[in-house]
């Protein structure tokens, strides 16, 4: 068990089969989805990056592995602005399309050169690092494709609608 | 209560580190800061199962600032507490009931 | 008005450390004056709260390991990558003042109208709230008859090992030492199972009351062994503590 950083959670950690698993993106001209063997069957990156999270804590360095979402959003016509991720748990969280767009976003299956582990968002979770780390939702099933920006979980709560670490944005009006 | 490695840790005794919620009684204080009375004892009905409990039974997850309080029976999230600037939103939408003794 | 307690309401209020003890290689008593404390039950505990220079606060809770009338004691153990339990267990020394608020708790406390016999069963740290409810019992004079089982990792991680070895008529201390044992150790040298339980519990038939405090894990473990012996839900009290702190 890594403890590489700190497994803060709102809930239990769910643990789906990966027979069970699918990735999917609803709202554009057709749903479409993968299951865990075709989601891995899609072209991957290593990355290296910081993440930061809203507790003032950030880690530097960090090594994922993941599908860009360049590559799962290239299989959808979409107009949408918006997504909403939803997650395994009931976890939601939103943000422009175009922050998951131009290489800075992936869904992340593999950490620290290994497999993501269930605690840490495994099998896969998203990974915006650009943002605050409470927008990379951990155990992420699927994006709703929005024409409006609805909060999500802690959005709904008054977390920021957006979560620019750079502009200090953790909560709405920061 | 002591935030403690203890003696034997959730991996000795087969369960997942993440597993590890704790109660209503980790709260304590934030309960009667929200709602001006001693809150562990009282008593809430989960509105999706049903599920009767003591507040100091019920699974508590500590995230930073923010508390999410779930039901045992479905883990249905019965509270949740976000402190904002020093407002704290509390969401009871979790629970048909919440009685104190 | 001096600072009475009025119902309902929990303010932040000074502890001054008097003076520390060290228990265990890892964990340490503090004892506290706060002014106009209201006094406690055994089984409640306090919240404390550390301000650092650039105003970073940090907050955590503890249980409470004096009887009701002794002077306010907290046990903490150290966390190696705690942010508040190295200060506590390492540096703070008489005159040091840090903020606490409570007595809190009304769910994980005993009183002899309760009556028993009482199960108390304890998991590392979990013994600090049933020792303040042993020590209760004693200044009483309770003759509730007692059965305390303490799960350890090793013999010198037994916390007020000399008291409760003395703890007095009509109460039983179990040891379970998981990690290692001393030689010619006797007792048990395993983690608590069901096995253990059904040796150690007071039969389900006695209508007894029991309290499990510890890690998660350990409290569950026991909890669902004790309904499994019989205990109904409603008479066995729990209290989890984190098993990390960040």
């Amino acid at each position: 068990m890594t403890r590489d950083f700190p497994v803060l959670s709102a809930g239990p950690t769910p643990r789906t089969a990966l027979a069970n698993w699918t990735f999917s993106i609803t709202g554009g001209r057709e749903p479409k989805s993968w299951t865990w063997q075709e989601f891995r069957a899609l072209p991957a990156e290593t990355l290296t990056t910081d993440i930061h999270c809203v507790t003032s804590w950030s880690k530097l360095d960090t090594s994922w592995q993941g599908v860009s979402l360049d590559v799962l959003l290239a299989a959808v016509e979409y107009e949408a602005q918006y997504v909403l991720a939803f997650c395994d748990g009931g976890y939601t969280t939103n943000m422009p399309v175009a922050d998951l767009t131009g290489g800075r976003a992936w869904v992340a299956f593999g950490y620290d050169g290994g497999p993501l582990g269930p605690e840490h968002g495994g099998p896969a979770r998203l990974l915006v690092p650009h943002l605050y780390f409470w927008k990379s939702a951990k155990w992420v099933r699927g994006l709703r494709l929005r024409d409006t920006d609805e909060p999500g979980f802690w959005e709904n709560y008054g977390y920021h609608m957006y979560g620019d670490p750079w502009r200090e944005q953790r909560y709405a009006g920061d | 209560m002591t935030n403690g490695p203890a003696a034997d840790g959730p991996a000795a005794y087969g369960l997942a580190l993440e597993d590890a919620a704790l109660d209503g009684n980790a709260i304590g204080g934030l309960l009667i800061e929200i709602f001006g009375t001693e809150m562990t004892t009282a008593t809430g009905t989960c509105g999706t199962c049903g599920t009767v409990s003591q507040v100091a039974e019920l699974a508590v997850y500590l995230r930073g600032l923010d508390t999410v309080v779930r039901c045992r029976g479905c883990d249905s999230a019965l509270m949740v507490f976000v402190p904002v600037r020093g407002i704290t939103c509390v969401d009871l939408q979790g629970l048909i009931s919440l009685t104190t003794s | 008005m001096a600072g009475t307690a009025v119902r309902g309401r929990l303010t932040w209020q000074t502890a001054t450390v008097g003076s520390v003890i060290d228990e265990t290689p890892t964990a340490r008593t503090l004892l506290l004056d706060v002014a106009g404390w209201p006094g406690h039950r055994g089984g409640q505990h306090v919240d404390i709260r550390l301000t650092a220079d650039d105003g970073y606060q940090a907050e955590r809770a503890y249980s409470i390991a004096s009887a009701p009338g002794e002077p306010l004691a907290i046990t903490v153990e150290r966390l190696e990558d705690g942010e508040v339990s190295p200060y506590l267990t390492q540096e703070a020394r008489a005159g040091d003042e840090f903020e606490v608020r409570g007595p809190i708790g009304g769910y994980f406390v005993w009183q002899p109208a309760f009556g028993g016999p009482l199960l108390l069963l304890a998991g590392g740290s979990g013994i600090v709230p049933l020792r303040a409810i042993l020590r209760y019992r004693g200044l009483i004079g309770s003759s509730v008859p007692v059965r305390l089982l303490y799960s350890s990792r090793r013999l010198q991680d037994v916390i007020y090992r000399a008291e409760l070895d003395h703890a007095g008529d009509g109460v039983e201390v179990i040891h379970a030492l998981t990690r290692s044992q001393p030689a010619g150790w006797t007792g048990y040298a395993r983690r608590v199972d069901d096995q253990m339980l059904a040796e150690v519990a007071w039969p389900a038939a006695d209508k007894p009351l029991a309290y499990a405090c510890g890690p998660t894990s350990f409290v569950e473990t026991v909890a669902a062994g004790l309904v499994r012996l019989g205990y109904p839900p409603v008479r066995v009290r729990t209290e989890r503590f984190g098993a990390t702190g960040q």
